[in-house]
């Protein structure tokens, strides 16, 4: 049976989706838990990318609840690597349908390349391939990054990605020690933006978000060269609250500035949706306690850690001359003229806060 | 590398082979433009790295097709040959010592995943402490994981062994990786005269690579590898062994028309033998110490000891028929490693646990003396393998069938004696010297 045509329009002008296609590329078969929204991201993505798509996944939640023997949910070939190899196994399989289109040993056409990893295969283990595979300009990949905050499929264990003070199986909350996670997360796609001037496209999005994360992925795929995505995701098991706030949770952390949409074509940096609203002062930032208190991982801060966190999040979005991207706040010609977003003590809906109400775990 | 002449020997004319000085890397590297390989991934490690610099060059000059990458650790390195070949590239990767263990993982996913790529191991020491030398515990690390083994001792070998490894490898009834060992130095980067055959010659002994059903591709929309757990993981492990144990039929059918083929290669695939037709003794190693145990031989001979030599050339499929029927009735065997496996069998090497095991359905085994020398890149001399030759002998005298293993070549005591066991009973008495 051969393939129905995708409908979604060329990104790489204009980077907005108007029109996404019926079909589903990721469907039933996953055993992912409830509320699971990187399964979610995975469907967004199998669906704006299409059927001529080769995807290979790392070891991590997205492989092992993914994809029983006999159940796989995926609809496009799809292929294990290991939980370093998101930026090798891309490399890789676009490196041979080059070798093989060019040599005329398959036919000629456009096959996109995605590598997918998670905050600990992808930020962690796996960082020096995200590195190699954004300087290889001969080839078309995307890598994409599900955040969720920790090595979530082992038995939550903290990776570089999990927030400061969070409670994994690793860092737990002591009678002695409150917090024993003590490193800030690291922001992975400013990382690459940063030190790869040839990678051509740079995204940091949300599972709360579909369409801004779709639009981000087919722009990527449509740009072709190498392209690095990622996603925000709350995990109800490794953030301990109710599988039913998940989408909430990631639309929250977007208005408390926590997780900044943004993306970098070609060297031009732009905000999105909720995060350009708050860039230009149209929107006021949410407390971080509102998304803290909702989640059992933050159960045990004491108001002096809430306010650390506030603090952090301040910083980045007052000094930082690119809020939430990179951490420069003085350059050798000034700083740069840039409206605030100041947080709002009791701005949030409050239909929202009813309905995210069951995390909050002393 | 130097061309001597374009060779058309008398009822051959139509071979187009020629002959060329080259290193054992730089053989590889013509068997693999031969090949017309696909994708190849490099990181520096010596003493292997010098095929992918040949390789790049034949590359850069237009000589060759393929895409050359450069990763950046050995990890990535395997895994896009992994990912290549599972797209249907023939790929090509490889690497010594510590950098063959920095990729561990990858390799052992290229075996269970049934992917015929093949990797040169330029056989190195482990480090600490640190030595380019030769060892070969490096390639060893992977034995029971499902790659084809293969030791070659000259540079000719290389050439014919890495057109023979992908025609195994890429066979529907192996679909394994295969690994080459090569001495580090004294081959990888040792000249010798080699024979390279005609492209067209080589198409006809290796056809295209075809995953079949298994190929990546949006036209062929499979999940490779999802998660099996206790469910099928054993059939998988047995459809693995299964593969290994007919990888020893296509070996000797792939080895018949080799000959057919390019007019020459060896009588037998698994063993190279030297003057056993009357021998009592035998020495038995892998590698280039072979043609040191060839030459020790001759000498040994002179004096008029019945002694051969074997070599043994695959490691995986161990060949356990050949060596049983080759060593059955002899008097002495002395096994000659080099590599080690501290707190095995008679703490002897690998190769000679594997002989051991090899020859324990056998009646009249011989006496069996292991020895592990050369570690290192330390050279094994003529006279090393007289000396081993000789402990054989008395060993075999003394009717001793448990002897534990010599170090040969090797400086200092045997065992710190402040370690000895005696003298540390005597302090704790009160009577420490």
């Amino acid at each position: 049976m051969a393939a129905p045509e995708l409908t979604v329009p060329d990104l790489a002008i204009n980077r907005r989706l108007t029109v996404l296609p019926m079909q589903e590329f990721y469907t039933s078969g996953h055993r992912t838990c409830q509320g699971c929204e990187s399964a979610l991201v995975m469907r967004y993505m199998a669906k704006v990318a299409g059927p001529r798509t080769l995807v290979t996944g790392t070891t991590g939640c997205m492989y092992v609840a993914n994809t029983s023997y006999n159940s796989t949910p995926w609809a496009l070939p799809w292929a294990h690597t290991q939980l370093g190899s998101a930026g090798s196994s891309a490399i890789g399989t676009a490196a041979a349908l080059k070798a093989l289109m060019r040599k005329g040993k398959i036919p000629d056409e456009k096959i996109n390349v995605i590598a997918f990893c998670s905050d600990g295969g992808g930020g962690d283990m796996g960082l020096a391939t995200l590195s190699a595979a954004m300087q290889d300009t001969r080839y078309n990949l995307l890598i994409l990054l599900y955040d969720n905050e920790s090595y979530a499929n082992t038995d939550i264990q903290a990776s570089g990605m999990t927030p400061w003070g969070a409670v994994t199986a690793f860092t737990p909350s002591g009678q002695q020690k409150r917090i024993t996670h003590h490193r800030w997360k690291k922001n992975v796609p400013a990382l690459l933006m940063a030190g790869h001037p040839t990678g051509r496209y740079f995204a940091n999005t949300s599972s709360g978000f579909g369409m801004d994360l779709m639009e981000k992925v087919r722009t990527a795929l449509d740009i072709g060269g190498p392209t690095f995505v990622q996603t925000h995701d709350p995990c109800p098991k490794g953030w301990d609250y109710d599988p039913r706030k998940s989408h909430e949770l990631a639309v929250l952390a977007v208005e408390c500035g926590i997780t900044v949409l943004w993306d970098c074509l070609e060297g031009e940096l732009r905000y999105q949706g909720v995060t350009r609203q708050q860039v230009e002062g149209r929107l006021r930032r949410k407390p971080v306690a509102d998304y803290l208190r909702r989640q059992g991982r933050f159960a045990h801060f004491a108001d002096s850690d809430i306010d650390y966190f506030q603090a952090q999040i301040d910083e980045m979005w007052e000094e930082w001359i690119l809020p939430g991207v990179l951490r420069i706040k003085q350059t050798p010609f000034g700083t740069l003229p840039r409206s605030s977003s100041q947080p709002d003590a009791a701005g949030h809906a409050p239909e929202f806060a009813a309905a995210v109400g069951g995390g909050n775990r002393g | 590398m130097t061309t001597i002449q374009e060779r058309a020997p008398a009822g051959r004319a139509e071979t187009g082979e020629r002959e060329e000085i080259i290193t054992g890397c730089d053989a590889v590297a013509q068997a693999l433009k031969l090949l017309d390989v696909d994708v190849l991934a490099g990181y520096p490690i010596r003493p292997y790295d010098s095929v992918m610099s040949t390789v790049s060059k034949l590359i850069a000059n237009g000589e060759m097709d393929a895409e050359f990458i450069v990763a950046e650790s050995e990890h990535s390195q395997f895994e896009i040959g992994k990912h290549a070949s599972l797209v249907g590239a023939r790929s090509f990767i490889g690497s010594s010592g510590v950098g063959w263990m920095y990729g561990m993982e990858a390799l052992v996913v290229t075996a269970s995943l049934r992917l015929p790529v093949v990797a040169l191991v330029g056989n190195r020491a482990l480090d600490d402490p640190g030595a380019f030398g030769v060892e070969h515990n490096d390639a060893m690390m992977v034995r029971d994981t499902g790659w084809l083994l293969y030791w070659v001792e000259t540079a000719q070998e290389a050439l014919d062994m890495t057109l023979m490894a992908y025609r195994v490898a890429e066979d529907k009834r192996v679909m394994l990786p295969c690994a080459l060992s090569m001495d580090g130095a004294f081959l990888t980067h040792s000249q010798h005269i080699v024979r390279v055959p005609d492209a067209g010659l080589v198409q006809r002994f290796v056809p295209p690579y075809d995953l079949g059903d298994r190929r990546f591709h949006p036209d062929n929309p499979i999940s490779v590898a999802p998660q099996f757990n206790e469910d099928w993981v054993m059939e998988a492990r047995r459809q693995s062994d299964a593969a290994m144990r007919r990888a020893r039929g296509v070996i000797t059918e792939a080895s018949a028309e080799f000959a057919q083929v390019f007019g020459r290669g060896p009588r037998d695939p698994f063993l190279d033998t030297y003057r056993m037709e009357d021998a009592e003794y035998a020495l038995i190693g892998m590698g280039t110490v072979g043609m040191v145990g060839k030459v020790a031989v001759d000498r040994l001979r002179e004096e008029g000891k019945k002694v051969g030599f074997v070599r043994v050339k695959w490691f995986r499929p161990f060949p356990q028929p050949e060596l049983r029927s080759l060593l059955r009735g002899l008097k002495g065997v002395g096994v000659v490693d080099r590599d080690y496996s501290f707190g095995s069998n008679s703490h002897g090497g690998v190769l000679y646990t594997e002989i051991a095991a090899a020859l324990f359905p056998e009646e009249r085994r011989p006496v069996l003396v292991p020895f592990i020398a050369g570690l290192g890149g330390r050279e094994v001399s003529v006279e090393n393998m007289a000396e081993m030759q000789d402990i054989v002998e008395q060993v075999t005298a003394r009717g001793e069938r448990d002897a534990t293993c010599r170090w040969i070549g090797v400086r200092g005591p045997e065992s710190d004696p402040r370690y000895d066991m005696d003298n540390l009973k005597a302090r704790a008495e009160g009577g420490a010297r």
